[in-house]
């Protein structure tokens, strides 16, 4: 007798090819935890295929996540997958590279994680230029928790917290990365798909540290409470309001009212030493014979 | 049957690499001993922040480890010192972290994430005197509840406390040695005396010095789980990098590692997170203890404190008092079960210490009443007078 199971649909359905990116996502752990319209999906889409075009070898590739709707993306993705505590997952992610730099290691948080509880973390690890990618969904609130203001919710944008609209102003991200030291500094909107996963290849295959933000769409809290409009209305929004303007000053890059243009593109893209080349060669020229690099760095 | 890993405990006993071994006979404070243990039990990376009376610790750590082959780095807080460590740890290498009261605060959160994925890790704690920033430059033993519990929800941790430089240096290799075998956060609580104070310290040859090596899983990748464990509770590790693609997370997880958020599998973890160290506690549990059958008072005291409490013994053997000692040396898990049947055996338990009463509950707890436990507390900035002791001593015999 046929086993019965669950998944069984009553539908027929054309087998098809898997779709290959498949094989990075932990498929037994869907249907996803996100709402409709949401769009950490797309860019989790936009990481994986960045994963396969870049070549990279996927079992020495981490990813690395706080705590937040974007932080459930470490839990998603097939690849040695760390969901940490809130706002550190650069830290943790810090050692885990320092410890064996042939890992790419790869920071998938939201905006409240990094730049809130987090800030001072991701300031520093830019400072440092340590060699990681950092990819911050920006959904311009707190959403696990229902829709809070946070440091990137535009002024006078409403929140739970900001029942009669945020009087604070919010932090202009690449602005932010570009002064503190990042080797590249880049953001799209989950509109911008194919740049967005261009991107990634590009930030993944940077030493030092490399940012991305990612303009996101959240329907359910953000935009429903300020009536922004549904999700495929922010896509048409972002669609049309966006521009690309690479190498933008960052300082001209805020996103700070509700509506306005949102300037996007790859801000920055030098060639810093990245953390680990800077502590080896340094160390080597201080101590000359005395220095011994570690064993785990060896290539 | 369910698949575990093959029995084979005795392969991960070793010597430690030489490189790391600085063998000879010094003269060196607790803080500098204890980083000289560290190095020799096998760890080659240290995040930390500076904060008195732990700096010398990772002073000498910065100085050293560049000559052995790893990596300091000075972190921008404590909260991520504490989780670069743990980063550090899921690559594979023995890490630690070092500081006092108001960083050690400020660790909690990492502390209660380290039991969670159970991340072999080690922590020192050189207390100071508190609450807040407290006395920054003088001695406290007011962090020993706090290591125990500091962090939310249930969990288990094993705490080791030093009373001499040479013990720092004993003590930490003991640490990491306890963190690889059980997985629990480690600690060497310190204190600011011992942290401070320089005296003989003899290091060994590096082949007369036991280490714990990691356990890792020898399980085919379709096999394996990252938190599966047999019968000592106790899962073997997997490092990142090594193609098995695993999952952790700090919710509430399976044997997968995936978040399972239902009241089954909580009880499930927590019951394991606990009894992994409850059932295998006589085997952790270390004390020192003299002429405590039998004795009309059991004098019980740890860190520098027990330094004190012996001048405070002798003082009342030879006003005729039987006196004996007891220190624990690894103090959680405590040694319930010794304690228990001394309390049989004594007259009374005087517990002097750096604080205003808590190993004194513990002792109180297990005595349960048969016999008196009488505290002798000390808000810290400096250590107690013997006398004070000494009166505690002669009260518990008058009754």
């Amino acid at each position: 007798m046929k086993k019965q199971t669950k998944k069984e649909t009553p539908l027929s359905i054309e087998p098809r090819p898997q779709n290959p990116i498949e094989s990075l996502i932990r498929m037994e752990r869907l249907p996803h935890m996100w709402c409709p319209g949401c769009g950490i999906g797309i860019s989790m889409g936009a990481f994986a295929r960045a994963v396969l075009e870049s070549g990279i070898d996927q079992n020495l590739l981490s990813v690395v996540s706080g705590i937040g709707c974007t932080g459930r993306v470490a839990g998603y993705l097939r690849l040695d997958s760390f969901h940490t505590t809130h706002g550190r997952a650069i830290p943790f992610a810090t050692g885990l590279k320092l410890a064996n730099p042939k890992l790419k290691v790869v920071v998938y948080s939201g905006d409240g994680d990094l730049t809130s509880i987090g800030g001072n973390h991701l300031i520093h690890a830019a400072r440092r230029n340590v060699d990681l990618t950092v990819i911050l969904v920006n959904n311009l609130n707190y959403g696990m928790t229902g829709g809070q203001f946070g440091p990137t919710t535009p002024h006078e944008a409403f929140g739970t917290t900001a029942p009669y609209g945020n009087y604070e102003y919010p932090l202009n991200l690449p602005y932010l990365m570009d002064v503190c030291g990042a080797n590249y500094v880049a953001r799209w909107t989950v509109y911008h798909v194919r740049q967005l996963t261009r991107a990634m290849v590009e930030a993944m295959n940077k030493d030092g540290l490399s940012f991305i933000e990612v303009i996101s769409p959240c329907p359910e809290l953000y935009l429903r409470r300020n009536r922004l409009g549904d999700a495929l209305q922010e896509m048409v929004y972002l669609k049309e309001n966006s521009r690309i303007q690479n190498g933008a000053e960052t300082r001209s890059v805020a996103i700070e009212q509700k509506r306005q243009e949102i300037i996007v593109g790859k801000f920055v893209d030098r060639e810093r030493p990245g953390y680990i080349q800077a502590m080896d060669e340094h160390l080597g020229k201080a101590m000359g014979a005395r220095y011994q690099r570690p064993s785990f760095w060896e290539k | 049957m369910k698949k575990t890993n093959p029995k084979a405990k005795d392969l991960n006993h070793a010597t430690a690499d030489p490189k790391g071994v600085l063998t000879g006979v010094h003269f060196m404070n607790g803080d500098q001993s204890a980083c000289e243990g560290a190095l020799a039990a096998g760890c080659r990376f240290v995040a930390g922040y500076p904060i008195t009376p732990s700096t010398e610790i990772v002073e000498r750590f910065a100085s050293r480890i560049p000559t052995v082959g790893g990596v300091f780095i000075q972190m921008e807080d404590e909260l991520a010192s504490s989780i670069a460590i743990q980063g550090a740890a899921w690559a594979g290498l023995k890490t630690m972290t070092v500081s006092s009261g108001p960083g050690f605060t400020l660790m909690m959160e990492h502390i209660g994430l380290a039991a969670m994925l159970e991340t072999p890790c080690v922590i020192i704690d050189v207390q100071r005197a508190g609450p807040s920033t407290g006395l920054p430059t003088l001695p406290g033993q007011a962090d020993m509840m706090q290591v125990r519990w500091g962090s939310h929800g249930d969990y288990e941790v094993i705490a080791l406390v030093p009373n001499s430089p040479q013990e720092c240096f004993d003590l930490t290799i003991q640490a990491f040695n306890l963190s690889e075998e059980f997985r629990v956060p480690t600690f060497v609580m310190m204190d600011e005396c011992v942290g401070h104070m320089a005296e003989r310290v003899v290091i060994p040859p590096a082949e007369k010095i036991k280490v714990f090596n990691r356990r890792y899983t020898t399980l085919p990748i379709e096999e394996y789980l990252p938190y599966r464990t047999g019968k000592d509770l106790v899962p073997w590790f997997v490092k990142a990098g090594t193609g098995r693609r695993f999952h952790i997370t700090g919710l509430t997880h399976d044997e997968r590692g995936y978040p399972t958020m239902n009241a089954e599998a909580q009880g499930k973890l927590v019951h394991r997170l606990v009894e992994k160290i409850r059932t295998n506690a006589e085997q952790i549990v270390r004390f020192e203890e003299e002429d405590c059958e039998g004795a009309e008072v059991i004098v019980l005291s740890y860190g520098i404190t027990s330094r004190v409490a012996s001048r405070a013994v002798e003082m009342a053997r030879k006003q005729g008092i039987k006196v004996g000692r007891f220190r624990p040396i690894v103090v959680w898990p405590f040694p319930e079960k010794r304690i228990r049947q001394l309390a049989g055996m004594a007259g009374g338990f005087v517990v002097p210490e750096l604080n205003y009463g808590q190993i004194s509950l513990e002792v109180e707890r297990l005595v349960a009443g048969k016999v008196p436990v009488t505290l002798v507390p000390h808000g810290g900035g400096t250590v107690h007078q013997p006398e004070d002791i000494l009166r505690a001593i002669r009260e518990i015999v008058r009754l």
